[in-house]
């Protein structure tokens, strides 16, 4: 094959942050294949230093608006682990409320809004409101029932105000819980309608195939989200203390977000990773879905990502619907986070969207920050990115230009990547 | 009359004041139809240089961002500045008290000087900003509100008082009676004090009203207990821009 394909893609359209994708081939040789991340650092984990033990979840919360419920809640975490805080299980119940909120939130519109187009050959979802406009229409319904819900417990879907720790300075009543719960209900029919759309394109996603380590927080009882220990497909379970001896950020030259690796040369988190580790934990609903749609553990297609978010919103929703009946059954609007102020260093762990997070302070006596480590779930994934679009163009570069640029852009589009996020 | 060009652009920032717009749901579909959006990254293919107006979130951080920006003020007629990070340049600053070398060795250790950053500043610390439209993250129908005032060739009118207001009319109980401090005496109001409404304290995400009094909410920070170095770290939240700016 002679000629040359030359793709720069300066940056990546439909995804969170600058991102780059620079390719050659000649004469049917890769010569480069790049994944870079261009953004601005913003130097958060230096700005932390000083900073208070009530401020640093209103400050991390602005590391990313998508995660920012996540990265409250991961920083509460830590916090609370560094000064020795306990939350009650009132509290425990409602922040896993509110990160299902979250995923639900954050995998509606990645799915409705960004990847959707690039399966009906459509630039973005605009022109879709009149060639799809019933489609269109439902995922906005579900859409903005997930920000409501985000809303309602979070005190406002981005940069949450309520959540504080020790618990929440604000909490739902009754009345609101309850509205939520029959809301969620009467979703149902239209996340299995959501379901049956996706399903029915998913033959469009493209086939490949490439063995990875997939990394994610997994628990006992219960589908991993909010609390566990850290696993990984290829065996071992770790405490979230130990999140260093996994990550091991490295820097590379073409990007100012660190990259990660574990055993192998790459690893993966989020939807996937999850799905792989914690598939036996799907609740009912989700576990159906995943078997009609023919997802099964473990699968090596990072494409599959987009149909394991779709799984699990059925299972977010599902879970919400339990938690929120729970909290109805046992509700004490007068509880009051208790915090005392200590030197101490903690961790914290939460699945956001994306995948696995960690934050880490050491706060001195006085309560202040004298030392801030966040590792971000798309840090993680860059290094798979760049090995898998490796081995795709590999598989597809004797195919046309545009073919090439699309599926390269559809497969960094497959990770929901958070690149502010990850270079933060 | 052609339909407006407009276009969305974003620097060092989460993106979320462009998150508040995707989350105005079915009103997104209305705010894109009385526009033609011929760039907006995060959410469509394609990009054109020819718009009207540019909505640009986030600070500028680097030198090598600042043409970028240029070429953005060239190109529109109407420039709207949208978030903390662009108005008053938001968390970002906090970096700007530090010395920027340990700044950048914190992070990036011994290879620090492979990443460029110099302070954060807000936009028009670079550009001429036409309007700006404050918070962190915007307010949804704040933007609605803005968005259709532009439509109409109108300046849209923001309040010049402090958020204290919108605090009273909300009858939040006020936070230093709750043994909290709070930036609301000096803060631009037009949020509804959503955060003390939502059980927090006003964190000054909008910036000072035109005329401040700076120094007496210091008196009243110190007098609910803050040491001097604290009242300077509360200011320097948000609103540490006007400090380097005098």
């Amino acid at each position: 094959m002679n000629g040359k394909k030359v793709i720069q893609i300066h940056h990546v359209t439909r995804i969170e942050g600058h991102g780059n994708i620079d390719i050659q081939i000649k004469d049917g040789k890769v010569d480069k294949c790049q994944w870079q991340i261009v953004e601005a650092p913003r130097f958060f984990e230096a700005a932390l230093r000083g900073r208070k033990w009530n401020e640093a979840a209103h400050i991390t919360s602005r590391i990313c608006a998508i995660c920012s419920i996540g990265h409250t809640l991961c920083s509460l975490k830590a916090t609370e682990a560094a000064l020795g805080i306990t939350i009650s299980e009132q509290t425990l119940k409602l922040r896993k409320l509110l990160i299902n909120g979250e995923t639900l939130q954050s995998h509606i519109l990645h799915l409705g809004y960004l990847v959707v187009p690039d399966l009906v050959g459509a630039p973005s979802v605009i022109p879709l409101a009149s060639t799809h406009p019933a489609e269109v229409l439902l995922v906005v319904r579900l859409h903005r029932l997930a920000n409501e819900m985000s809303d309602l417990i979070g005190g406002r879907t981005i940069h949450p105000q309520r959540p504080v720790v020790g618990g929440f300075a604000k909490w739902p009543t009754v009345a609101e819980l309850e509205n939520l719960y029959q809301k969620l209900e009467s979703a149902q029919s239209d996340v299995m309608t959501l379901a049956g759309f996706v399903k029915g394109l998913a033959p469009n996603f493209p086939k490949f195939s490439r063995e990875t380590e997939y990394i994610g927080l997994t628990h006992p009882t219960e589908y991993a989200f909010y609390e566990g220990e850290i696993a990984s497909t290829d065996g071992g379970k770790w405490p979230v203390d130990n999140y260093k001896s996994i990550v091991n950020e490295y820097l590379v030259p073409h990007s100012t977000a660190k990259f990660a690796r574990h055993k192998r040369d790459a690893y993966m988190v989020g939807a996937l990773a999850r799905f792989n580790l914690n598939y036996n934990k799907l609740l009912p609903g989700a576990k159906k879905l995943a078997d009609d749609v023919g997802l099964k553990p473990i699968n090596f297609n990072p494409f599959m990502n987009n149909v394991a978010q779709l799984v699990e919103v059925a299972h977010a929703f599902e879970d919400s619907m339990q938690l929120t009946k729970k909290l109805l059954e046992k509700w004490d609007p007068e509880e009051k986070p208790i915090v005392s102020v200590k030197a101490g260093l903690g961790s914290g762990s939460v699945e956001v969207p994306r995948g696995i997070l960690f934050h880490e302070y050491e706060y001195n006596k006085d309560g202040e920050i004298v030392w801030a480590n966040c590792v971000i779930p798309t840090n993680q994934n860059h290094a798979n990115i760049q090995k898998d679009m490796e081995a795709l163009v590999e598989e597809i570069k004797e195919r046309p230009q545009e073919e090439i640029e699309l599926m390269v852009e559809m497969l960094v589009r497959a990770y929901d990547p958070c690149v502010s996020c990850s270079t933060h | 009359m052609d339909k407006p060009r407009v276009a969305f652009f974003d620097f060092a920032s989460c993106e979320g004041d462009q998150l508040q717009i995707v989350n105005l749901e079915e009103d997104l579909l209305k705010v894109v139809g009385a526009v033609d959006v011929v760039s907006f990254r995060e959410a469509m293919k394609g990009h054109s240089d020819n718009y009207d107006i540019a909505f640009v979130e986030g600070s500028i951080t680097r030198r090598s961002d600042e043409p970028r920006l240029l070429e953005i003020r060239k190109n529109a007629k109407i420039l709207v500045a949208i978030g903390a990070c662009a108005t008053i340049g938001g968390v970002n600053l906090l970096k700007n008290f530090q010395d920027l070398e340990s700044v950048r060795k914190f992070v990036y250790g011994d290879k620090f000087f492979q990443y460029e950053t110099y302070p954060a500043r807000p936009i028009k610390a670079v550009v001429p900003v036409d309007l700006e439209i404050h918070q962190c993250p915007i307010n949804r129908d704040e933007f609605v509100m803005a968005f259709k005032a532009l439509l109409m060739g109108k300046k849209p009118e923001f309040p010049n008082y402090p958020v204290c207001e919108d605090c009273k009319k909300a009858e939040n109980i006020c936070v230093f009676e709750m043994g909290m401090t709070c930036m609301g005496p000096v803060t631009r109001a037009g949020c509804g004090a959503c955060c003390v409404v939502e059980g927090s304290v006003c964190w000054g995400c909008r910036g000072f009203i035109d005329h401040p009094n700076a120094d007496s909410e210091r008196e009243v920070l110190a007098k609910y207990g803050l040491s001097v170095g604290d009242i300077l770290k509360k200011f320097r939240l948000y609103t540490g821009f006007s400090e380097v700016s005098k």
